[in-house]
């Protein structure tokens, strides 16, 4: 481990933890997707998860969305405990989250649909909505800066009007990660954002990542399978294979486990 | 050349959110205004307003209401003929019941009230979507039918089981029964069109209307974000009933004087607005009155041409007329599936580049 490294893991590890999931196991019917898992994310960190397919990453997050309720285990979030909760519930807590395959509102543009990331901001009542008066008109302006900051940041200035469905697919995963911020949540999940990109495009991502981890401090969750961008972007890592964690820390720790090495390159049976 | 936005600049978020965001546009909107107020009622005889204009515009009212339901909420429903049923029977059980309130009023509570049913009904949408949604809604339709024809009360126990809209009057004129006089009628109905497309356009381009079309084009996500599926289906369901009530009101009480379920507000009603909706263009404010205008003016076209132009016999102009309609319809959703308002808007945005499209 370099001594960079090893700094950069001192500093994580002073930081207060914002979700803490505890011996989480999900089945479904009669298949375990996660068997007793525990981690925490720390404020302010990038945290990754990462392992083969069918590993249960994504029924991870899922769980942290609230998408999922786990049948065992507590999952805590900025030192409470999260109780049952529908998923829109939970992003009213703070949390936000990106899709691995993209889950924008076709139908709608750019704008409207990082719009509806602020839903949750937008308090004014039916009848100011309805006439278009007072608190409806003042909160859509103010709102539409906000979201005009997000569409500078992420530079799709260019496409605020356009219909999401004519978007490439490289626009469409950087506009879904602007619906994601536009809630300003404090823990930003982000399944797979890099799948399917080539090497511009995800650097173009990586980079949006690491701003976004910088200049809101925005805590952030992700699944990614390149293994480079993993370990260039995360603080910390956490292995799973077949619905177990098998590895957890540093990108340097995890890349030097045996553990985590077999599960990657296989094992040989003699 | 002369339809651009070039050197129209905006300043702020205020304008580039406005409804008519091109010069021209905002224009032509208040001539139409003006058009409407200043000249038609001065000039509409009983054929026109009968044939055309009244029914124009109380068809609007029910695209309108549909397309918040089916076209920006996503939530198909086929019962909107039993839904203006609702309205026409609430709007007659006021008029008789308490006849020194104003009309207007009684409209508005014939909303209302179908405004509640429609949520009542809107419940099955929580749990099934689609196909499923509409047989729900179609169930609806027949019930609410069944149920004005079989309890006398709805119909104030007349011996012919018919609906008659007494006499009632709006700043002294007579705006329902037989003294009604054609500009009369116009009026009130232009005044509910005016003001309901107003709270549509309002209501669809705010949060409530961003929650409705996130429902539509992927529930799932819209629920992660933190759209409550519940309220914003069945804010859905009121909304776009509250609209079809009034329609079906103006319809009973301005239009036709008197009604009998099965006939005025039959399966046949809900699938004509279905495809004005569909012919006009789903998710569009605009749309609604131009499928609206075409289901209404073409019949009456066509008619016109058949048996005034070129002199064929009514009963065979009548079923010519189907025929072409018919084919119409299909021939449209072949060509334009996205109806009339989507031609619209790429003319426009044709026209917005002429003659220099590069």
């Amino acid at each position: 481990m370099s001594e960079a490294a090893v700094l950069d893991a001192a500093i994580v590890d002073t930081r207060p933890v914002l979700m803490d999931l505890k011996n989480i196991t999900l089945r479904f019917g009669g298949v375990e997707a996660i068997k007793n898992i525990s981690f925490d994310i720390r404020e302010g960190e990038i945290r990754a998860i990462i392992g083969p397919n069918g590993a249960g990453k994504s029924s991870m997050l899922n769980v942290i969305s609230g998408f999922y309720i786990p049948q065992e285990g507590e999952v805590w979030f900025r030192g409470e405990k999260r109780g049952p909760m529908k998923p829109y519930q939970v992003a009213r807590l703070g949390i936000a989250r990106t899709f691995q395959n993209i889950a924008l509102f076709e139908g709608m543009s750019v704008l409207d649909n990082i719009m509806t990331g602020r839903l949750n901001r937008m308090k004014a009542g039916f009848l100011s909505q309805a006439i278009w008066w007072g608190a409806a008109e003042r909160e859509e302006i103010e709102n539409r800066a906000a979201v005009e900051r997000i569409i500078d940041f992420l530079e799709i200035q260019n496409i605020r009007k356009t219909p999401v469905g004519r978007l490439p697919y490289g626009l469409k995963k950087r506009v879904e990660l602007a619906r994601a911020l536009a809630a300003e949540p404090q823990l930003l999940l982000l399944d797979e954002p890099m799948a399917g990109m080539n090497v511009e495009e995800k650097e173009d991502m990586s980079r949006f990542i690491l701003d976004v981890n910088d200049e809101f401090g925005t805590t952030i969750a992700l699944i990614e399978h390149d293994m480079g961008v993993v370990m260039d972007l995360s603080d910390r890592v956490v292995v799973m294979d077949y619905g177990r964690k098998i590895g957890d820390g540093t990108p340097a720790e995890v890349r030097a486990s045996q553990a985590v090495i077999d599960a990657y390159l296989g094992v040989a049976h003699d | 050349m002369i339809y651009r936005e070039a050197g129209d600049f905006k300043t702020g978020y205020r304008e580039d959110g406005q409804t008519f965001p091109i010069r021209l546009d905002r224009w032509a909107y208040y001539a139409l205004i003006a058009v409407a107020v200043l000249v038609v009622p001065f000039v509409i005889d009983d054929y026109w307003a009968s044939a055309v204009i009244l029914p124009f515009l109380i068809y609007s009212i029910a695209a309108i209401g549909l397309n918040i339901l089916t076209g920006y909420a996503g939530q198909v429903s086929l019962g909107t003929g039993g839904f203006m049923a609702v309205g026409a029977y609430a709007v007659y059980k006021l008029m008789t019941a308490f006849p020194e309130i104003s009309i207007v009023i009684h409209i508005l509570l014939a909303g209302g009230i179908t405004a509640l049913v429609g949520m009542l009904f809107g419940l099955p949408s929580l749990r099934i979507k689609g196909f499923y949604l509409a047989v729900a809604t179609l169930a609806a339709q027949f019930f609410l039918v069944w149920l004005f024809n079989k309890v006398p009360w709805f119909y104030n126990y007349s011996a012919s089981g018919q609906i008659t809209a007494p006499t009632r009057t709006v700043l002294g004129e007579a705006v329902t029964g037989p003294a009604a006089s054609a500009p009369a009628k116009y009026l009130i109905c232009l005044g509910f069109v005016f003001v309901l497309a107003w709270l549509a356009r309002n209501l669809t381009r705010g949060t409530l209307g961003r929650k409705w079309m996130a429902i539509r084009d992927m529930d799932i996500a819209a629920e992660i974000i933190g759209v409550n599926p519940l309220t914003a289906k069945l804010s859905a369901f009121a909304v776009s009933s509250f609209f079809v009530g009034i329609a079906g009101a103006l319809l009973f009480a301005v239009y036709l004087g008197a009604a009998e379920v099965g006939e005025a507000f039959g399966i046949n009603k809900s699938f004509l607005v279905l495809f004005m909706i569909i012919i006009g263009g789903l998710g569009s404010i605009f749309g609604s009155f131009a499928g609206a205008a075409f289901l209404v003016l073409m019949p009456v076209f066509l008619k016109n041409l058949m048996t005034g132009g070129l002199g064929w016999p009514t009963d065979l102009a009548a079923h010519v007329e189907l025929m072409i309609v018919g084919a119409m319809i299909v021939i449209f959703l072949i060509a334009e599936p996205h109806g009339i308002a989507r031609l619209w808007a790429l003319a426009k945005e044709k026209l917005r580049l002429w003659p220099f499209p590069h």
